[in-house]
This record gives C-alpha cells, structure tokens and sequence, in this order.
C-alpha cells in the first residue's frame, strides 16, 4: 500500500474513534438525563423512599450522600494535606521516601470493594460502630486519602523555589515558611483537586455497602439534635447513599417504578457530579486569577 | 549584648519559631504515619481472614484456585474459586483488549494530529467519562447493552462481553490520559528528524512514536486491568452471577468482586462461607499488588 493512501486510512481511523469517545460521553449523558430528568421533581427529591408501593423518592439517600461527602472530607483533608506536605517537602529522598511513595501507590490502587470490606472488619465490627455514617466515612477517607496525598504533593510541588527560598533567607522557619508561603500559592490546585476528590467519594459504593450499610432508617428533619437516633445529623446511624440506593433498586428493587427511581437517581447522581466537576475547573480558574497576575 | 544571646541559644528549644517547626514536622509525620499503619493494617486483617480458609476450615488452597464447584453451604461444602478467578481475569483483559486502541487512538490525536482541538473537546470528554460513578455505568449497562447484546447474539445478554463492554468505556479515561501524558513528552526532535526524512504522520506514529512511548503506553493499559479488576458493582449488575464457568461470551457468570458483593453481607462471621469470601478478598488484593509491580517494571524500563 501507497504510504500516502496509509496515513490517510490511519488520519480517519484516528478522527473516527475520537469522534465515537465524544458521541460516546453524548449518548451516556444524554440517555441518563433524558430518561431521569422527568422523573426528578422536587417531591422526588424530598420525599422518603417506598418499599413496595410507586411513587418513593429519594429524600434521605441525597441527605445522606451529602452528610457522609462532608464528613468524609472533615476527616480526608486535613491528614490528607498533612501527609502530601510530608512527601513534598519533610521526606528526604531515599529508599525510605521510595518505600513511602511505593505504599501511597499501592493503596491508591486497592479495590474499592476491599477498603469497604476492611472498613466492616475493624470500623464496624472491630471498633463497635456498627454499620453507620460515621464507618462509611472513616472507609471512604481510607479509599481516598492517596488521592489527596497525591494532589497536596504535586501542588506543594509546583511553587516556585525562589518563593520557598526567598522565606527561608528571611529567617523563617520551615514550618511557617509551609504554611505561609507555599500553601497559599499551592491552594487553588489543592482546592480544585479536592473539589474532583468530592465527586468521586460522591459517586462511590462499593465501599460504603459493607460499611455506612444498606437502609435508611426513618428520620425525623426537625430533630436537629445530632445525639438521637432519629436525627438525621447522626453520624452513629446506619445510611444508605444515592449510589448505594441505585444499586440497590437494581439488583433487588421491588417498588413497580423501580426502573423509574432508578433513572431519576442516576441522573442526580451525574447532575451533581458534573456540578463538582465544572465546579472545580471554575473555581481553580478563579482562584488562578486571584492570586496570580496572569488573566 | 553578648550574653542574652548565649542565654537564647541555651533555651533554643523553647523558642517559638522552633516549636512551631516541631508541631509541623510532628504533624506531617503522624499524617504520614497513619496512611502506612492503614495499609499495614489492610494486608494483615484482610490476609488473617483470608488464611483462615485454609488454617481453620481446612481447606485446601490448591482445591481453592483450581476448583470448579463452589456451594459453600452445601454437603460437604465445597470452595471452589477458578470461576470467579476465570471471570474477574476474562472480564478485565477483554476490557483492555477493547479499550487500549481505543484510549491510543485519543491519545494519538490529542497529541499529535489536532491538539488544539484535542486539548480543549476531548480532554473534558475524558476527564467527565472518568467522573461518572460505577453504578451509573451499572445501570447504563444494565438498561441499554444487556438488552441490545441479548437482540443481537444468542442467551441472555448478560455475561462477560456486557460486563467487559462497561469495564471498557470505565477505563477508557485511565488509559487515555497516561497515554497522552507519555505521548505529549516525547522529545519533538524525535518526531522532526523523522518527518524531515519524508516519513508521512502515519509512518512517524507507528514506527517512531509508538515503539518509544510503549512501556508507558503499556502502564496506562496494566493500571486500566487493574481498575476493571477491582471494579465490584458495576459488573455486578450485568455479568448475571452464576457461578461457573461460561460456555460462551453471552452466558451468566461471575467475577471474585461480585461474588464478595453478593454473599458478604448474608454470611456469619466467622463461618467458613464467610472465610472463604475473604480468601477471594485476598486473591483481589494480592492481584493489586501484581499489577502494581508490573507498573513499577514498566516505570523502570520507561525511565531507561
């Protein structure tokens, strides 16, 4: 064959699959969107989920997504940046910092069913939680601090030296030369990456299944008394997440719309993730420009 | 003057730019320290379980992973994984095979044919693809290729092709993004040299840089398996969860994640069906340390 006619063969053939990975992400959202959008009302987004009867929503199953996402990244954060300041700037290169990278790595890798199983043995049963928000957070963290150690570590590693070097010079200790030099030049990648990090602890439930478990007791949304039971600021209650209740419904849903839930559901869940995603990008920018002179 | 400065120097430990300095540094460190006392604690809980199959239930580990029958509740109970091994192994390496040209050619053409283009449509394409969660590609799978593989070929629909179907397009953004990285690094010097000695873009794609990137194209492909293997729910919900092994691609079956998923929470503690759901959980997390280590040679052979 011709080397001419080759590349032009190889040109479409390339042009056609990244057209078909566009229409792809298109088809994906457009289906979830299309067939959930007209079933999200705000009763579907309110109102407590039905066993065997139509008509249940989602009300607890989205509380409880947010509550556990922000205790989740409570807990996540701060190790988390502790941890990625230790990599970037206290770890001396060697074979201990190798190993330490090589343990990040592989924790990063672990399967998210795996974390959720540990998280049952020692959060659950272990430490006595039970199966509650607060041992689906715990497993979350552990499912998603690597992430956030990796995010600080490229962040603190991204500023200028001369910033780093400049406070030193001036007498400052390392410490504070840390945290107040490099961490606020390093922020907006620390916030748009944390921002990411949200969407997937959002999104995640293989983990949470063994863990933050799967029902939803009954809850009272004017009892804001965190201690009881029926109050939905518990983090000692047992809590079913949207991704855990999608899963739920489809393998075992007995409601007669549970096809139905199970749209409206997924497109919340892809809605909400696409808000953190361009959520993130924007802020990031944002911040850019705040801080930096560039436009 | 002289002498408060010697005084200072005394109690140095006490001033305050020093103790802040050790608070930080203590700080970091019990960070750091808890992320290594976690995952210490992950291998040992999940390896004291998953031993205990073959410690306490006395089984044997060869029956374990050769075995082609698994009824742990039955007379006698028998453990046999090789079908989940089978599925979990088939699922994630016919995902690659399907999402590795595929992830290229993206790469391909973010980075060498239109990366304006590229950059600024599908770089958001891909990084939106790998932000949505697993069990909506689940129920994607569940509602749309489980019925069409069941109009087109024989069986159900359920079975290894859907659920390597949905793997594929989960780990498409993996691959494609640690291909554009390796891709977008490549000296363009290599590329100029080639092109100046009249190669078309095809002819430089393919044997200038294909042949240099592949050790890193090869990472992205190793570390999507290693995602698609670890994958529970979304397979879960097409693969169908019979346990044994197919005859065919359309046929039910199942994988070692979505067999943990199913029976985790209906066993006792304890019990030697929950035992041997910990010796799959140990089969999943030894395989993770594998691919983690073919990274590593991968990286090693890259940086050469």
């Amino acid at each position: 064959m011709n080397a001419k006619t080759a590349d032009r063969i190889a040109t479409v053939v390339i042009f056609a699959v990244a057209a078909f990975i566009v229409l792809l992400l298109i088809g994906l959202l457009g289906f979830i969107l299309v067939r959930g959008i007209s079933h999200i009302s705000w009763d579907f987004l309110t109102s407590a989920p039905e066993t065997i009867k139509a008509g249940g929503g989602i009300g607890p199953q989205l509380f409880n997504s947010l509550f556990l996402l922000v205790l989740t990244m409570l807990i996540t954060v701060p190790i988390g940046v502790g941890a990625g300041i230790f990599m970037s700037q206290y770890a001396k290169p060697g074979r201990l910092t190798n190993s330490i990278r090589l343990v990040v790595e592989v924790l990063s890798s672990f399967p998210s069913i795996v974390v959720g199983l540990f998280g049952m043995l020692v959060f659950v049963q272990k430490f006595d939680i039970g199966f509650s928000l607060l041992s689906g957070a715990l497993a979350l963290t552990v499912f998603n601090l690597p992430l956030m150690v990796r995010i600080t570590e490229q962040a603190m590693s991204g500023v200028p030296r001369e910033q780093k070097e400049a406070s030193l010079a001036l007498g400052l200790s390392r410490w504070k030369t840390i945290t107040s030099v490099m961490f606020p030049i390093a922020l907006p990648t620390i916030i748009t990456g944390t921002i990411l990090a949200a969407g997937r602890v959002f999104g995640e439930a293989a983990a949470l299944l063994f863990t933050a478990g799967m029902s939803s007791p009954r809850l009272d949304f004017t009892d804001w008394n965190p201690l009881s039971p029926f109050s939905p600021l518990n983090p000692l209650r047992p809590a079913e997440t949207l991704a855990v209740h999608i899963w739920k419904i489809n393998s075992e849903g007995l409601a007669p719309d549970a096809a139905e839930i199970a749209a409206g559901a997924s497109a919340v869940l892809v809605i909400t993730v696409l808000l953190f995603n361009f959520g993130a990008r924007w802020f990031g920018r944002y911040l850019h420009r705040k801080f930096t002179a560039t436009r | 003057m002289e002498q408060p400065a010697v005084k200072g120097q005394k109690v140095a430990f006490v001033k305050p730019h020093v103790r802040e300095e050790w608070i930080g540094r203590i700080y970091t460190t019990l960070c750091i320290l808890f992320l290594i006392v976690t995952i210490v604690a992950i291998v040992y809980f999940v390896a004291s379980k998953g031993l205990s199959t073959f410690f306490k239930n006395g089984v044997n580990i060869g029956d374990l992973l050769t075995g082609l029958k698994w009824n742990p509740e039955g007379e006698p109970p028998l453990f046999g994984a090789l079908p989940f091994i089978f599925g979990s192994f088939s699922t994630s390496l016919l995902a690659a095979l399907i999402a590795a040209p595929l992830g290229c050619c993206a790469a391909i053409f973010m980075t060498q044919i239109m990366p304006g283009v590229g950059r600024k449509y599908l770089q958001p394409v891909i990084e939106l693809l790998a932000g949505i969660p697993s069990v909506v590609y689940g129920f994607v799978g569940l509602s749309v290729i489980v019925p069409m593989l069941r109009a087109i070929f024989p069986g159900q629909g359920i079975g290894i092709m859907a659920g390597s179907l949905v793997l594929a397009v989960m780990i498409l953004p993996t691959i494609t993004t640690i291909a554009t990285d390796a891709l977008a690094a490549l000296p363009s010097g290599l590329k100029e040299g080639s092109f100046a000695l009249g190669a078309t873009r095809w002819q430089t794609i393919y044997r200038i840089v294909i042949p240099t990137t592949l050790p890193a194209l090869l990472t992205g492909v190793v570390l999507g398996m290693s995602r698609a293997f670890g994958e529970a729910l979304a397979v879960q919900m097409v693969i169908g969860n019979a346990p044994h092994i197919p005859r065919s691609l359309f046929e039910s079956t199942s994988t070692l994640t979505s067999a943990i998923t199913l029976s985790m929470g209906n066993t006792i503690t304890g019990s030697a069906h929950n035992n041997a759901l910990w010796s799959l959980a140990l089969i999943l997390l030894t395989m993770t340390f594998i691919f983690v280590f073919i990274v590593r040679v991968l990286e090693r052979r890259n940086h050469r």
